[in-house]
Parts: structure tokens; C-alpha cells; sequence
């Protein structure tokens, strides 16, 4: 068979595995597709090589798309969001000297209560909490700020949210330019084993069920490709259900940890794919099952109501007028699109195109095509309940 | 009919009042940027290596362009400058010309991104970015060529212990072995070096 070849860009992280294990076991070619991945230095590479159509796709924050849709955020032509990547997968660590004056106030990192991290945080600072987030379009930004806006610090007056790339973090930890960060594995636990983090709170403590990447494609390249994006698409569900298998766990490790990916030891890498982390410099170990997820209740599937909830995050924050931006931001994320993709192969796909966010405490049985679809727990840590508008 | 492009410019040795800051941590690298651009008429260059508080150091310097490597990993600390968090930021607008998608994907191509002061008109920048462009793409090609060399000395290596492993398997000198591997490679079309690589890796199982 003829293989269309298609060039995907990636940065450097656990949640570029769908894309890396479509590429190396052999997913990718059995849609009649071969894929040449290429690592960026930077999401605003990443971003302008795809804009610019020098890759076809990339690996991208959920929230770019959405902010290109809302005039921001350096996006020269329209992107969107094909499928999600991973849900979740986040992770905030502190300082070494916020987490003693943590401890010291007796907090406990227990690793599971937004609340109570978040109190916990608040009051080992004097006024301002800078904590450094990788790209300023990204769900690392936008949980941190619901996060603490939700406990009562004021954004901006008391919240300093600043671009650090997750390589420079630990240096900026340890030259005290940040307290804390919001960074993907393998950045958190490689902050840890630096000696320079406590790690605080994996992200799914703050939203159950958030997307985190994306598949991204120009919006004309997905028009006019449509059977290329539709194998595409077929190509990571077929790679993501691999990786949820847990006795692919360790194959994936090695994979990603090769010299053309992550480039980093399986030790560092495997934290996030097990759910196992070290969160201090003296060993302590927490448990965040799931803590990303490529699979579980039709993870890959891009709900309007998720990128709606993006578009008004970003519009509240940037005084945009949050209606208008609601609706740029729904069309961004293409359920149309990944639903035709796998209506032959996947059984339990969502009927509905957007959904409330944030109300299921417990996983609920959703109408789906096949009848047997589970949507896992969904919820903000404050109870809020998320509801899209109306189509 | 072929029409050339204009580059009378170039010779004009117009003094420009734009100031232009180049993020680059390499010095020699920075020196011949800021050579291309003087050449081109541009005075007022500052250059920063140290890539910590980034922002700081160019927000102090309140430039008009900033320069920037693609490749460079701290380019992301510049993007939160298009985001004007306070009224009295002076906001720095990610360049995108979408009047000129040659030019920026000439700039991509070549491996260099420019931020540009909001309201900076378009012919203002073009200079600056074009003998950039010049400059980088001689960079990229520097590039390619040691990655070439680096790949050719590789090869080189894979093929001499495929010979070897054929020397021992088959008791014959190495000008026989190199044949039997050259025909082996015609055979199949394919490189030598990739018939070669699939020896040596085979072997390995074997040993």
C-alpha cells in the first residue's frame, strides 16, 4: 500500500504519546498513513510552522486553537482542534521554601484537595503569587487561574501568572523568580529529583475531566484533506487505546524516552504514565491513578462545551465580549469531524456534540451510539457546574 | 519572462532609526546578525544573551523589533509580551504580516522570528527582516552541511563493520566483501549504507 505521508510536530512530553506510538507501533500505517514526527523547541514554533503549513498537524495546547478563533494568541491562520490528545495530565509544584513554610503551617500534601493545597498556598505568601505556567494560551494558565480565583485571590493584583519554557523552570524556582508552576510531566517530577520543587497537586484535583492537547490542524488543511484527517484521527484512537492498556505502560515508557522524543530516563518518565510520584526531595510518594488520560470515556473526543468553557475563561480575563467569543470558540473544536472519523470502528461514541461540564461526582452511563458509553467523573473541585449554550 | 527582485536597497547604506533587540546566547552568532544588519543600515542593536527575566531586560530596553532564533527554547517568554496584561504595557505584537506570507514563510524557512511593536508599519520592517533572513539561512546551510558531514562520517563507520562482520562470515578480503555489499545494495535499490545498517543490526541478534 501507498503510505500518504503526513509531517506532525511535538514538544517534548508524556502527552505526545498517542503521536509517537501511532508513529512506532505501526497504528499510523495500518490507516494508510506514515507519519515523520518532528520535535519543537517552542509552542510558538509549533505553532507557526503549522500555521504556515509546513506541518500538516501538531501536537497542541487545547487552548490555542480557541484563542486563534478569539483574535489571539499569534494564530495567523485558523486551527483547529481535530481530537484531544490527553485529558489531563498536569501537574503544580512549589518552591522548596514555600513547601517548608507549607509544612511547617501544617499542611499535609495530601495531593488530592484542591481546597486545601490552594488555602495552604495562598497563605505561605506575603502578596503576590508568581507561579510560572509554559505558553500563556494553555490549560496550565487557565487552571491556575480558576483555581485560585476560585479561592479568593484576585486576578491580576495577587496572581502573576509568566511564561517560563518547563526546561527553565527549575532555575527559576531556585533563583526565586517564581514560587510555584503548573508544568506537564515529565517537568514536575524532573523538578522533584533536581532538588529545587515539591510537587503540590496533580491538575485533575482542580478539574476531573479537563482536555489538555490537541490534535491541531489548519481549519483548510481539514477541508480539504478530510479522508488524510479522518485516518489521521483513526490512527491516534487506535494508538490511545493501546496506551491504555496498562501492560503497554512499560513499552511506552521506553518508547518515549528514546533520543528523537523525550530524550529523558524511564524513571522520569513512568512517574506520569503509572501514576506514582515523588513529591519531595525526601522521597515522599503519592498516588494520582489516571492522573493523564489518552482513553478513558471517549477521552479523544473534541467537545464543543470544552472549548466553550476555554472561550470564556479567555474572554472574561481579556474583557472580550463572552457570548461572541462562546460561539467562535465551540466551532474550533471538530466533534463533527472525529465523530464521521471513527463512525465505523468506535462503538461508544457521544451522541450529543457538547455537554455540561464539572456535574458528574461519579462516572454516569451517557447516551452514545452504541448504548455502552461511561463519561468518568467531570468535576471542578468548587462544584461549579459548567452549561454550554444551547446550539 | 523573468523579472529580478529589487535589491538596490541593500547599497543604500540608509541609517535607520529602528531599535532592534537580538536574543541570541551565542556571541559569534549575534555578532554576525548585527554585521548583516548594520550592513543593511541598522544602527541601534542590543543584543541579550542570558535568556533569565527575558521580559525584564526587554521591556527595560523598549525596543521596536526583538529578533529571535526559532530554535531558541526561551522564544515562549516572549509571547505573554503580546498579551498587554496592564494598560500601561507598550504591547508587542506578534509579527504576522498577512499581507506578506512570502516573507513570512521565508522567515520561518530560514529559522527566525521577529516581535514587532504594535503600529510598526510593514514596509518598516520588511528591511530588517530580509537581511535576517540572509543571515540565518547561511546559518541553516552551516547547518546542514555539518549534519551532512556528521551523517557521511556515520555511514562510513556502519559500512566498514558491515565489511568486517562479511570478512569473518565468508573468509574473503575486505575489496570483496565492499563488492558483495555494493551488490547486495544494487540488488535490492537500495543505499549502501542502509543495507549495510540492516547487516550490522541483524548481527546483533545473532551474537
Amino acid at each position: 500500500m501507498n503510505l500518504h505521508k503526513l509531517n506532525v510536530g511535538f514538544i517534548p512530553l508524556v502527552d505526545a504519546a498517542p503521536l509517537i506510538a501511532a508513529s512506532e507501533m505501526g497504528f499510523a500505517e495500518e490507516e494508510g498513513v506514515s507519519l515523520t514526527l518532528s520535535r519543537s523547541p517552542s509552542w510558538s514554533t509549533l505553532r507557526d510552522k503549522l500555521c504556515a503549513g509546513h506541518l500538516d498537524a501538531a501536537h497542541m495546547l487545547a487552548p490555542v486553537p480557541v484563542a486563534g478563533a478569539l483574535g489571539m494568541g499569534g494564530v495567523s491562520t485558523p486551527l483547529h482542534a481535530l481530537s484531544v490528545l490527553s485529558v489531563n495530565g498536569n501537574i503544580i509544584g512549589v518552591s522548596r521554601s514555600i513547601g517548608e513554610r507549607m509544612r511547617a503551617a501544617g499542611h499535609d500534601f495530601a495531593f488530592n484537595d484542591a481546597t486545601k493545597a490552594g488555602r495552604a498556598l495562598i497563605d505561605a505568601i506575603e502578596d503576590t503569587l508568581r507561579i510560572g505556567v509554559p505558553f500563556p494560551f494553555s490549560m496550565h494558565a487557565e487552571l491556575v487561574y480558576y483555581w485560585l480565583t476560585a479561592l479568593g485571590l484576585d486576578a491580576p493584583q495577587n496572581i502573576s501568572v509568566q511564561t517560563v519554557p518547563p526546561p527553565m523552570m527549575p532555575d527559576a524556582l531556585k533563583a526565586g523568580d517564581i514560587d510555584a508552576f503548573c508544568v506537564g510531566e515529565p517537568w514536575g517530577s524532573s523538578s522533584v529529583e533536581a532538588g529545587v520543587a515539591d510537587l503540590l497537586l496533580p491538575c485533575s484535583a482542580i478539574w476531573a475531566f479537563a482536555p489538555e492537547k490537541v490534535l491541531a490542524a489548519r481549519a483548510d488543511w481539514a477541508d480539504e484533506n478530510q479522508e488524510i484527517a479522518h485516518r489521521l484521527i483513526r490512527a491516534l484512537w487506535r494508538a490511545s487505546r493501546w496506551l491504555s492498556d496498562p501492560s503497554s505502560r512499560g513499552l511506552a515508557t521506553e518508547l518515549l524516552s528514546r533520543e528523537a522524543y523525550l530524550d529523558l530516563a524511564p524513571e522520569i518518565i513512568e512517574c506520569a504514565l503509572f501514576g506514582r510520584f515523588t513529591i519531595s526531595a525526601r522521597g515522599d510518594m503519592r498516588r494520582s491513578p489516571g492522573f493523564v488520560d489518552f482513553f478513558t470515556g471517549a477521552a479523544g473526543f473534541p467537545w464543543r462545551s470544552q472549548a466553550e468553557w476555554i472561550g470564556r475563561q479567555l474572554a472574561a480575563r481579556m474583557g472580550l465580549d463572552r457570548d461572541a467569543a462562546a460561539k467562535a470558540a465551540q466551532a474550533t473544536f471538530r466533534s463533527d469531524v472525529y465523530r464521521t472519523a471513527l463512525a465505523q470502528v468506535a462503538y461508544d461514541l457521544p451522541s450529543a456534540s457538547a455537554k455540561v461540564e464539572g456535574s458528574l461526582t461519579e462516572p454516569l452511563a451517557a447516551g452514545s451510539v452504541g448504548g455502552r458509553l461511561i463519561l468518568p467523573r467531570d468535576a471542578f473541585f468548587d462544584g461549579r457546574i459548567f452549561e454550554p449554550t444551547p446550539d | 519572462m523573468l523579472y529580478l527582485p529589487d535589491h538596490s536597497f541593500r547599497k543604500a547604506r540608509v541609517t535607520n532609526d529602528l531599535a532592534i533587540i537580538l536574543v541570541e546566547p551565542d556571541r559569534d552568532k549575534a555578532n554576525q546578525i548585527v554585521d548583516s544588519l548594520a550592513e543593511a543600515g541598522f544602527e541601534r542593536i542590543q543584543v541579550i544573551t542570558e535568556p533569565s527575566s527575558l521580559k525584564r531586560q526587554i521591556q527595560a530596553m523598549n525596543p521596536d523589533i526583538v529578533l529571535i532564533d526559532m530554535a531558541n527554547p526561551s522564544r515562549d517568554m516572549l509571547e505573554e509580551m503580546a498579551v498587554a496584561s496592564q494598560p500601561m504595557d507598550r504591547a508587542v505584537a506578534v509579527f504576522v504580516d498577512r499581507s506578506d506570507d512570502a516573507l513570512t514563510s521565508a522567515a520561518i524557512e530560514a529559522g527566525v522570528s521577529a516581535y514587532v511593536v504594535d503600529g510598526l508599519r510593514p514596509d518598516r520592517v520588511k528591511p530588517v527582516l530580509d537581511a535576517a533572513i540572509a543571515r540565518f539561512n547561511v546559518f541553516q546551510r552551516m547547518r546542514t552541511e555539518l549534519a551532512e558531514t556528521k551523517r557521511a562520517l556515520e555511514e562510513r563507520k556502519v559500512i566498514d563493520r558491515a565489511k568486517g562482520l562479511i570478512m569473518k562470515a565468508k573468509g574473503i578480503d575486505e575489496d570483496a566483501a565492499y563488492s558483495l555489499l555494493r551488490k547486495a545494495a544494487m540488488n535490492q535499490g537500495k543505499r549502501l549504507a542502509d543495507v549495510a545498517e540492516a547487516l550490522v543490526e541483524s548481527a546483533g541478534l545473532l551474537s
